[in-house]
């Protein structure tokens, strides 16, 4: 034995096993331990699933209470057939894990405020902010409904158990991918995590309610007055969901506004507010559904279509399936991390969902004695505090303790401990809808087993957060639209801005109830529609909050093209709903054209103005004219208003774009275009175009020299993988539309899952989502879906009965699950 | 014949110790010196021996799981590693880092036998 060299080698094969079994840091991030990730029998290799696999499989499980079938078919899109309905959900858990473990499980950590455990010290400023505003605090109410209910109990606990017997039955070397890559492992499920996304997608879809903050910068800069003109009540291009002129029932609650409220209120204007939400749903969450009777259809039979706008991600939100038991047969977009189908049909029923987008989210300026936060001034006296601990742990990190403060009003967000660039000094709480105990699964577990338009009733009457439009059609001739939701009985304008915490008065004082709601049944005009925007004229008695939250355009071209169709088919559907046309460009473009003064313009700039001028207002992949109209109409936008703003870095929120257009359209003398920093000159809408379009042109001559002035190619679409790594993401997709149009796809967002249900005896659909079946990118079951998403086109789904399935040549394979 | 036997023997002990993923994946580096202390040989030999006979393992087996798998995974892999997107780059930095695990774990055993 020689002693050095052994000491020396024994050291070296250490140290490199050492090394390569540690996480090392590289710029921002974290490598995965790299003899681990590259081990062919462990790491990320056992993940390259082979391309012709089969996934034929007899699962012998304890568990369910009778054997079942799972039926495949060539899209991988499982048909469930289980003799009770526990025994589906349980195997619904089951194959949401197999096919999407990851996914749940980031998802639910996010939303519970559990990211830093997972990528360390960089979560940690979403993880405070998401235990800030209750998230957590709100699952757990709604988990207790959610148990309170022996329907929703049942379902629930059996998801959960089919998704621990995945999780239970596979090994190391089968981990999802993205625990390799990050180091982790899988927690069991349980019911809680199912009530936490369910509660993220509350958060996702009412961020209308946290741009209070923003808003009450933007008044206190501009003043009131000002501040009234650019953000008015409602637009006029407005087509509500229910039709302008419907007579509403009298009111049942009264709602009082505050008696200071003027000056306390609207004209209240201390230090600005600096306080920013560190994530902030996009505006653009949104979507369009509508439903047209037989009396418009070739077959006679009702079409309904639901096309939900979300980011574009990888894995997807959505995981697609037919559930079939003795009680129901449904088929749809199912969410991994919940039991039941959540927009999808039956076999006498179809159902759709877009956004109410009504605030239901509200924060108070809260006084406290001193900034221990033990009392604070309620009603005329000092109120003492609760507190709510929670504790963030950190990878690698000590943990972090956020000691909350609760109110009457709600936990207070932010504080000089949580300052979230608050430099006054101010206390703010947050009252939100999804603090409230709510059972939202119970509506889609009712409108799975739903048979017709009382049961759709009566499934989302007690949807609670976030308020939806709930289209409905059905095979015996029925369409119907309800928006539904636990709405706030509101005084004009309150929760506008952040409102006085010292006084009871400026509390909610009801909530409207369900029948009150805007609906509407069988209307004459033989259609229903919804797209985000304001649900009704302005003779509804409730304030629906302000309208900027409401985009106007999309649900105004839908309405116009389903008014004039007729002998309407599915494939009709389709094209309407990938549809590119551009309405805001048909209202504004004349408009444009008739204050450029052409004759200023260089021979440069006037190849562009002929593209603007030759379009043909579609937003299609190869227009270069809708890159011309974009980059303009942009500048035009901020030309107008950024002399406006300049004075300030807080951020603020701009005029809506329905309001610019408008005042386009019918202002010829539009204050606004007038440049506040000339004093010497009064510009007009002349002066404003004129140079927009000068800028605009410099924009349009470097995507021209880099091969980018076509649409498709200038707006660049992806779908992004939750991690935001390039390599696992699709990116530049080739596909057209917009904010405003009816394909709402813009960069990263769009159209998450399309669907056409025709109602006909035997119920058809067609659908198509950007993603596909597999969370596992080393499956070519990825992203198998996007390049027909991105074209337009839809698969025609399987709707089977058992014995269909046993025999249908586009079945590929067979899970058997017996009972153990 | 003992060099061919060495590399036998540690790349199929190497398989056999990773089909337990239970273990942790540097099981294969404690076989290695097993059998390069069973084994004597001189330990440039050792190490050759035990090097190439995980970087062969690890190569062949990468390379059919890539093939099967129409090199999506790997080209994924290779651009966040990154590799510039090659599946061959990839298969190669595995076998080698594979190899030389084995090849100082069997150094480490070849010098323990020394005299």
């Amino acid at each position: 034995m020689r002693i050095v060299p052994l000491i020396i080698s024994a050291t070296a094969t250490t140290a490199l096993i050492f090394v390569l079994n540690t996480q090392l840091t590289v710029g921002t991030g974290k490598t995965p331990r790299l003899g681990y990730f590259l081990s062919p029998q462990q790491g990320f290799w056992q993940n390259a699933e082979p391309a012709d696999v089969s996934f034929d499989k007899n699962i012998s499980i304890a568990g369910i209470k009778a054997n079942a079938d799972v039926y495949f078919d060539d899209r991988l899109v499982p048909h469930i057939y289980a003799n009770s309905d526990t025994d589906a959900y349980f195997i619904q858990g089951y194959l949401h894990a197999k096919f999407r473990l990851w996914q749940m499980e980031f998802q639910t950590s996010v939303a519970a405020g559990r990211l830093s455990e997972i990528i360390g010290e960089g979560g940690l400023k979403t993880d405070q902010y998401f235990r800030r505003l209750g998230m957590v605090y709100g699952a757990e109410q709604s988990l207790k409904a959610l148990e309170a209910n022996p329907e929703t109990k049942a379902a629930t606990d059996a998801y959960t158990n089919g998704v621990n017997a995945y999780i239970g039955s596979i090994k190391e070397n089968e981990l999802p991918f993205e625990f390799k890559l990050l180091d982790y492992k899988p927690e069991l499920w349980s019911n809680l995590k199912t009530a936490l996304f369910l509660k993220f997608m509350s958060f996702d879809l009412t961020g209308q309610g946290d741009d209070d903050l923003w808003m009450t910068n933007t008044r206190n800069y501009l003043g009131y007055d000002t501040f009234k003109k650019l953000f008015p009540e409602r637009a006029d291009s407005l087509d509500p969901i229910i039709p302008k002129g419907t007579t509403f029932d009298k009111p049942s609650i009264t709602v009082k506004t505050p008696a200071h409220a003027d000056s306390v209120y609207f004209h209240k204007n201390d230090q600005a507010i600096t306080a920013t939400p560190p994530i902030i749903p996009n505006k653009n969450n949104g979507s369009n559904n509508w439903a047209v009777s037989g009396a418009k259809t070739k077959s006679g039979k009702p079409i309904l279509c639901s096309d939900p706008h979300l980011g574009l991600n990888l894995p997807s939100l959505w995981y697609e399936m037919q559930i079939t038991t003795p009680t129901h047969n449904t088929y749809g977009a199912s969410f991994p991390g919940a039991p039941a189908i959540i927009i999808g049909f039956t076999d006498s029923i179809a159902w759709g969902v877009t956004n109410a987008g009504r605030d239901v989210k509200d924060f108070y300026d809260i006084k406290f004695k001193d900034t221990t936060m033990q009392e604070y001034w309620f009603n005329n006296e000092w109120k003492r505090s609760e507190f709510r601990t929670e504790t963030i742990r950190i990878k690698n990190k000590p943990d972090d303790v956020e000691t909350i403060a609760m109110t009457v009003f709600g936990p207070v967000m932010y504080d000089q401990h949580y300052k979230s660039r608050n430099e006054d000094g101010k206390y703010y709480a947050v009252r939100w809808t999804a603090h409230d105990a709510s059972n939202e699964l119970f509506t889609f577990y009712k409108l799975n087993h739903a048979k017709n338009y009382s049961d759709y009733v009566n499934a989302i009457s007690t949807f609670q957060c976030p308020g939806q439009n709930f289209v409905f059609a059905s095979v015996s001739g029925d369409i119907a639209i309800r928006q539904q939701g636990k709405f706030v009985a509101k005084w004009k304008h309150q929760g506008d801005f952040v409102q006085p915490g010292t006084d009871s008065s400026y509390m909610w004082q009801g909530f409207i109830p369900a029948n009150e709601n805007p609906h509407m049944e069988n209307p004459l005009r033989s259609f229903v529609s919804s797209a985000n925007q304001m649900a009704v004229d302005s003779t509804y008695p409730y304030y629906l909050g302000r309208s900027g939250n409401f985009p106007v355009y999309r649900g105004f071209l839908i309405n116009r093209k389903l008014a004039s169709m007729d002998n309407i088919t599915p494939e009709d559907m389709e094209r309407m709903q990938t549809d590119n046309y551009n309405v805001l460009a048909e209202f504004t473009r004349p408009f444009l054209l008739k204050y450029l003064d052409e004759t200023k313009l260089t021979r440069e700039e006037k190849k562009y103005l002929d593209l603007l001028k030759t379009w043909n207002l579609r937003n299609d992949i190869q227009e270069k004219g809708s890159t011309v109209y974009k980059v303009f109409w942009d500048s035009c936008y901020k030309q107008t208003y950024s002399d406006e703003y300049s004075k300030t870095k807080l951020p603020m929120y701009w005029p809506e774009q329905v309001t610019f257009a408008e005042a386009l359209l019918k202002d010829s003398a539009y204050a606004f275009a007038d440049n506040i920093n000339t004093a010497d000159k009064k510009e007009t809408w002349k002066d404003v175009v004129l140079v927009a379009f000068q800028k605009a042109c410099k924009t349009l001559q470097k995507a021209s020299n880099e091969n980018k002035l076509e649409w498709g190619i200038f707006k660049d679409t992806y779908v992004n993988h939750l991690l935001k790594i390039p390599a696992l993401s699709r990116l530049h997709l080739p596909i057209g539309g917009g904010g405003e149009m009816i394909n709402a796809t813009t960069a990263n967002h769009g159209p998450s899952w399309r669907m056409v249900v025709h109602l006909t005896d035997k119920v058809q659909a067609f659908a198509v989502y950007p993603g596909g079946q597999s969370g596992n990118p080393g499956s070519k079951y990825y992203d198998t879906f996007i390049d027909s998403w991105a074209e337009g086109r839809y698969y025609s789904v399987l709707f089977l009965k058992k014995q269909e399935a046993e025999s249908n040549s586009r079945i590929k394979w067979h899970f058997s699950f017996v009972k153990a | 014949m003992k060099f061919i036997t060495a590399i036998i023997l540690t790349a199929l002990l190497s398989f056999a110790f990773g089909l337990f993923t239970a273990l942790p994946w540097w099981s294969f580096a404690i076989t290695s010196f097993v059998i390069a202390a069973a084994i004597h040989q001189k330990p440039g030999k050792a190490f050759l021996a035990a090097f190439l006979a995980v970087f062969l393992l690890w190569a062949i087996l990468t390379f059919i799981i890539d093939n099967a798998n129409q090199h999506l995974l790997s080209v994924k892999v290779a651009t966040i590693l990154p590799l510039g997107g090659s599946s061959f780059v990839l298969i190669l930095l595995t076998a080698f880092i594979g190899g030389l695990v084995a090849g100082l774990s069997a150094l480490t055993g070849s010098y323990l036998r020394k005299r």
